[in-house]
């Protein structure tokens, strides 16, 4: 049984961009075909919404009253967007972008040359301000560190995104914050300005807050389900307690570069951390191979794929090698540590990208043949041959 | 379940296989026009690699444990149980560029006449020979049964 608080089927939220400037119709970026549920015996509520868990008696309340007894449960409620304390975050015009609905809302709303400001440079944030660009609005980015998607990128390959979102007519706004959200004259409820720390006012329509979200671990608290950021995970995704599961944005699991648990709310994480879930639930226990930073991103056409540590501390131990091409936009960043590839960024020439993350993800040494990492040629020829034929005998033939 | 073998030893990296697979996906299946009259130039989707002496000809492998299908942001990859094959949808494909950073041996390519979406090996609708394995001068490729 699948129980969802949306109604739409599944769908792929890391699409809602495509969606809302256009380029995506709503059955282009929903998941599975509409018979995958019967295809696979599965019971679906969609439109319900738990609202608590019973773990004793091993049952799910939802909204109407309604019990839902599970043997194995998974908690896989995702998380929720952060919207801080800003001052008039409340008014009409204010909203957030992480889901479906939250498209559908903007759809609805946008049309005209209105300007908007949208709080935070970062995955979402950018994402949002090409697409509200291309419907002809004048977007601006208020973004508190230095440089946009310091999350994922370093500084040289944000400030490539940086220049050609620019050139693309969006402003961005770097080192401030919005002190406060105010509104009109005659209606104050509603957007007129956001106000930053340095006292400029920028007048605008839209304002959406993008500064990160947060795991929903609302069902797990008050429970003997330990949480922490997140829902803490062993590598099988069980939770503290022993026949609830949990994978997405709300679980805290093992990250194989940091070798720690870690929330890592990414579509790829997602989906292997469920589908592990989902074989242990089964009964066939199967550990879960760990995940760590990874996006592959595209901004007015500019590739970009990042993973691992981008944006490593100096330290003895950590070595970075870096190729650019300033003319091209072309830049190649790859971390290392102890001869093992820890993180890598690809702007631009990202198709021998997978090569670089299985290297990561299998910890191979690379000292034999580091120098060849960046080369023009890199491919899996560059590989140590017994590497090689490793990997072409191992995924055909079982 | 038939699938594309390699031979290292005969690849020569001479690029017919790349020639025939861009010729055999166009549109008009003439190399001549392929190569210049239909717009920008296809991408292939068998990738040759050259380090002398050193050759290779590697495409999608579909993979038992499919990486691709498992990253991919719109449900555009997928497996398909009976044949075993990871089948790409390229009207659903929303050209993310995720399933490329996953595949290890770089056989997902970004198609470059459109920008968006992204191409792979589809063993040529698998009734036929595959055109790599057919125009291959050394019988490096070659389509053989394996054991799933």
């Amino acid at each position: 049984m699948v129980i969802s608080e949306e109604s739409p089927a599944a769908y792929s939220r890391p699409l809602i961009g495509e969606y809302l400037c256009g380029n995506s119709s709503l059955e282009k970026i929903t998941y599975r075909s509409k018979e995958f549920w019967r295809l696979n015996n599965v019971e679906v509520f969609l439109g319900k919404r738990v609202v608590g868990v019973e773990l004793s008696n091993k049952f799910v309340t939802l909204e109407g009253g309604e019990k839902v007894y599970f043997e194995n449960l998974l908690l896989a409620t995702g998380g929720k967007p952060i919207t801080g304390s800003i001052d008039g975050k409340d008014k009409r015009g204010v909203f957030t972008f992480t889901s479906l609905s939250d498209a559908e809302i903007l759809k609805a709303r946008i049309g005209g040359k209105e300007r908007a400001v949208i709080i935070g440079g970062g995955l979402i944030g950018v994402c949002l301000a090409e697409a509200l660009a291309k419907n002809g609005m004048d977007v601006a980015i208020i973004e508190l560190k230095e440089t946009i998607l310091s999350l994922l990128l370093d500084p040289t390959s944000s400030e490539i995104i940086r220049s050609k979102i620019q050139k693309e007519g969006i402003k961005v706004l770097t080192g401030h914050s919005v002190q406060r959200i105010i509104g009109k004259k005659d209606d104050e409820n509603t957007v007129d300005a956001v106000v930053l720390e340095n006292a400029q006012v920028i007048p605008c329509e839209l304002v959406v807050i993008a500064i990160g979200v947060r795991p929903r671990i609302e069902l797990a608290q008050g429970t003997e389900i330990k949480t922490n950021i997140g829902i803490v995970m062993d590598r099988f995704m069980r939770t503290s307690v022993p026949y609830v599961y949990a994978c997405g944005d709300v679980a805290e699991a093992y990250d194989f570069v940091f070798e720690e648990n870690r929330v890592l709310p990414q579509w790829p994480t997602a989906y292997i951390g469920g589908r592990t879930a989902g074989f242990n639930m089964a009964g066939k226990e199967t550990q879960y191979p760990g995940s760590t930073l990874m996006s592959a991103l595209k901004y007015f056409n500019i590739p970009v794929i990042a993973a691992g540590v981008t944006n490593p501390m100096n330290s003895q131990e950590i070595q970075s090698l870096i190729s650019y091409s300033p003319k091209d936009a072309i830049y190649k960043k790859i971390v290392i540590r102890k001869g093992r590839i820890i993180g890598f960024i690809l702007v631009k020439d990202i198709e021998r990208a997978g090569i670089l993350f299985y290297l990561m993800q299998e910890n191979v040494d690379t000292d034999e043949f580091k120098e060849k990492l960046l080369s023009s040629d890199f491919g899996l020829l560059s590989l140590p041959a017994e590497l090689r034929k490793k990997m072409l005998a191992e995924c055909v033939v079982d | 379940m038939k699938r594309i073998l390699y031979r290292d030893e005969v690849c020569m990296g001479c690029g017919l296989c790349e020639v025939n697979c861009i010729v055999d996906h166009s549109k008009s299946k003439d190399i001549i026009k392929a190569y210049k009259k239909e717009g920008l130039r296809p991408s292939s989707r068998i990738r040759v690699e050259v380090q002398h002496p050193l050759t290779l000809a590697v495409q999608c492998q579909h993979c038992k444990d499919h990486p691709c299908v498992m990253v991919c942001l719109s449900g555009a990859m997928r497996k398909d149980a009976k044949t075993g094959l990871v089948v790409h949808d390229s009207e659903k494909c929303a050209g993310c560029w995720t399933c490329i950073m996953v595949c290890p041996y770089g056989a997902i390519k970004v198609d470059t006449a459109s920008n968006k979406a992204v191409l792979k090996c589809d063993l040529c609708g698998e009734s036929n020979l595959p055109a790599c394995v057919a125009a291959c001068p050394n019988e490096a490729l070659l389509y053989e049964e394996v054991v799933p």
